[in-house]
C-alpha cells in the first residue's frame, strides 16, 4: 500500500513533507484537497488531524499531522542517514538546526513570502511593507549566523545533506521568488547552500508543485 | 526559570545525570554579550555543553539528553511509537506551550518588570488553549499519554508550561478538561519534575 499525504502541494508544509518522500525515493499518492471549499474542516479530515491543518501522512495503520514529525518518520523510516541516525552528536545537530528553521528563519522569511508572494496571488491584498521592512531586519541577522555556520561546514548540520537543510527548502522557494532574494544573494556560503539545495532533482520536482513563486512579478530595479 | 531551561533539566533529572547550571543573567543583558554570543549567536537560553558539543534549542538538546542516557522516552526503537512522539512534541511546541508563553510573560513577566497586563493578549490566548485542551481532552479519553500508551517526552515537554498554568491565575480553565487535568497531574507528579520545580521556586531561578 502506498504512502498517502493529504493537502494542497502549494502549501509549503505539504510540499516540505513531498520533498522527504522525494528525497527517500517513496511511492506516494497525494490526496487532493481543496483550502478553498474548506475540506481540512471535514469531520472526516478533522478524524485524522485533530487540528485542522495539512499535510497528513498515512503510512499503513500509521496517520500522522505536522510535517517535521511526517518528515522525521519519512526519513527515520526510509533514509535515516538524512536524521543523522547512528551519531548522538550528528543527531543532536540536526535537530537543533530543524528548530533553529523553525524558529529564527521561518518566522521572518514567512512573512516576508507572504506579503509579498502569497498575500497577492491568493487573498487578494497587497503587501504590508511595515511588516516586510521589520522582517527584513530579523532575517538579515538569522541569516549572519547561517553564514557562520556555512563557512564552516557543508551542510548546516555538518558534511552530509540532512533534514536540517531540506527543511529549509519549500519556505525558502518563495521567499527567494520575492526582491528580497538578493540577502541570500549577498552571502556567499548561504548563496552556494541553496544553490545546491534547489538544484537537487527531488527540489525540482517540489518546486513544480509550487508554481507560485515562479510566477510572481519582481520588483522592478 | 526559563520554561525551555526547565525542560532540559528535567530531561537531565530523567536520566540521572550529573550537571551543572551555569547562570545566565537576561536581565542584565547577560544572553546578549559575547561570550554568550559564541555558545548560541541566536542570543537565547538554554545552552547546553558537553564536552566539546555545544547544542541549543531546547527539544533538540532534551533528545540528546535522552539518547546519551539510554531512555525510553522517546521510543525511538519502534517506527510508530516514535513517530506519535514526534507528532505531539509538535503540538506541545506549537498549540500548547506557544499560546502559554505570551500568558505567562503578560501574567508574571510584565508585572515583574513594572508593566500592565496586556488582558487583551491573554484572552487571545487563552481562547487558543481552550481549543488545544479540547484536542487533547479527546485524545487523553482515548489513550492514557499523549502518544500512546505510554508516557515520552511529549507528555514531559509539557510540564514547564504546564507549571505556570497550575500556579497561574487561569487554572480554572482546566476544569472542563477532567482527562488534561488527571494527565497534567501525572506529570507534575513525576520525581525529575518535582526536583526541577523545587528548583524553579528558588528567588534566583
Amino acid at each position: 500500500m502506498a504512502v498517502k499525504v493529504y493537502g494542497w502541494a502549494i502549501s509549503p508544509f505539504v510540499s516540505r513533507v513531498l520533498l522527504c518522500l522525494e528525497e527517500a525515493g517513496v511511492d506516494y499518492e497525494l490526496v487532493p484537497m481543496s483550502r478553498e471549499a474548506a475540506d481540512h474542516r471535514r469531520p472526516d479530515y478533522v478524524a485524522r488531524n485533530p487540528f485542522g491543518e495539512v499535510p497528513v501522512l498515512e503510512d499503513g495503520e500509521l496517520t500522522l499531522f505536522e510535517s517535521l514529525a511526517i518528515a522525521r518518520h519519512v526519513l527515520r523510516k526510509y533514509k535515516p542517514e538524512r536524521l543523522g541516525s547512528g551519531s548522538l552528536e550528528q543527531s543532536a545537530l540536526v535537530d537543533m538546526w530543524v528548530d533553529v528553521e523553525a524558529h529564527q528563519l521561518q518566522p521572518p522569511a514567512g512573512a516576508i513570502a507572504v506579503e509579498c508572494v502569497i498575500a497577492p496571488a491568493l487573498f487578494g491584498r497587497e503587501r504590508n511593507q511595515a511588516v516586510v521592512d521589520e522582517n527584513v531586519e530579523k532575517l538579515k541577522k538569522v541569516l549572519e549566523v547561517y553564514e557562520a555556520q556555512l563557512v564552516q561546514s557543508r551542510y548546516l548540520a555538518g558534511d552530509v545533506l540532512t533534514l536540517a537543510d531540506l527543511t529549509h527548502f519549500t519556505i525558502m522557494h518563495y521567499f527567494m521568488a520575492t526582491e528580497y532574494a538578493t540577502l541570500v544573494e549577498a552571502l556567499p556560503h548561504v548563496s552556494a547552500w541553496w544553490k545546491g539545495l534547489a538544484a537537487r532533482p527531488a527540489a525540482k520536482k517540489v518546486a513544480e508543485f509550487m508554481p507560485l513563486g515562479a510566477g510572481a512579478p519582481k520588483k522592478q530595479e | 526559570m526559563s520554561t525551555n531551561v526547565a525542560r532540559v533539566l528535567v530531561c537531565l533529572e530523567e536520566v540521572g545525570a550529573e550537571y551543572e547550571v551555569v547562570p545566565v543573567d537576561m536581565t542584565t543583558g547577560e544572553h546578549k554579550s559575547p561570550a554568550h554570543d559564541a555558545r548560541n549567536p541566536f542570543g537565547q537560553v538554554p545552552v547546553f555543553q558537553d564536552g566539546d558539543l555545544i547544542l541549543y534549542e531546547s527539544r533538540a538538546i532534551s533528545k540528546y539528553i535522552l539518547r546519551k542516557g539510554g531512555s525510553d522516552l522517546l521510543r525511538e526503537s519502534n517506527l510508530a511509537e516514535s513517530a506519535m512522539v514526534d507528532v505531539w512534541l509538535k503540538v506541545e511546541s506549537g498549540h500548547f506551550s506557544s499560546t502559554m508563553s505570551p500568558i505567562i510573560f503578560q501574567c508574571l513577566v510584565v508585572p515583574f518588570l513594572g508593566g500592565e497586563t496586556d488582558t487583551k493578549i491573554v484572552q487571545e490566548n487563552l481562547e487558543k488553549l481552550k481549543t488545544a485542551l479540547g484536542v487533547y481532552e479527546a485524545r487523553l479519553s482515548r489513550f492514557k499519554y499523549l502518544a500512546g500508551d505510554f508516557v515520552s517526552l511529549a507528555d514531559i515537554s509539557h510540564f514547564p508550561a504546564a507549571y505556570y498554568l497550575l500556579g497561574g491565575s487561569h487554572t480554572s480553565v482546566l476544569d472542563a478538561y477532567p482527562h488534561v487535568k488527571a494527565w497534567l497531574a501525572e506529570v507534575m507528579d513525576r520525581p525529575s519534575v518535582k526536583k526541577v520545580v523545587e528548583l524553579m521556586k528558588l528567588p534566583s531561578a
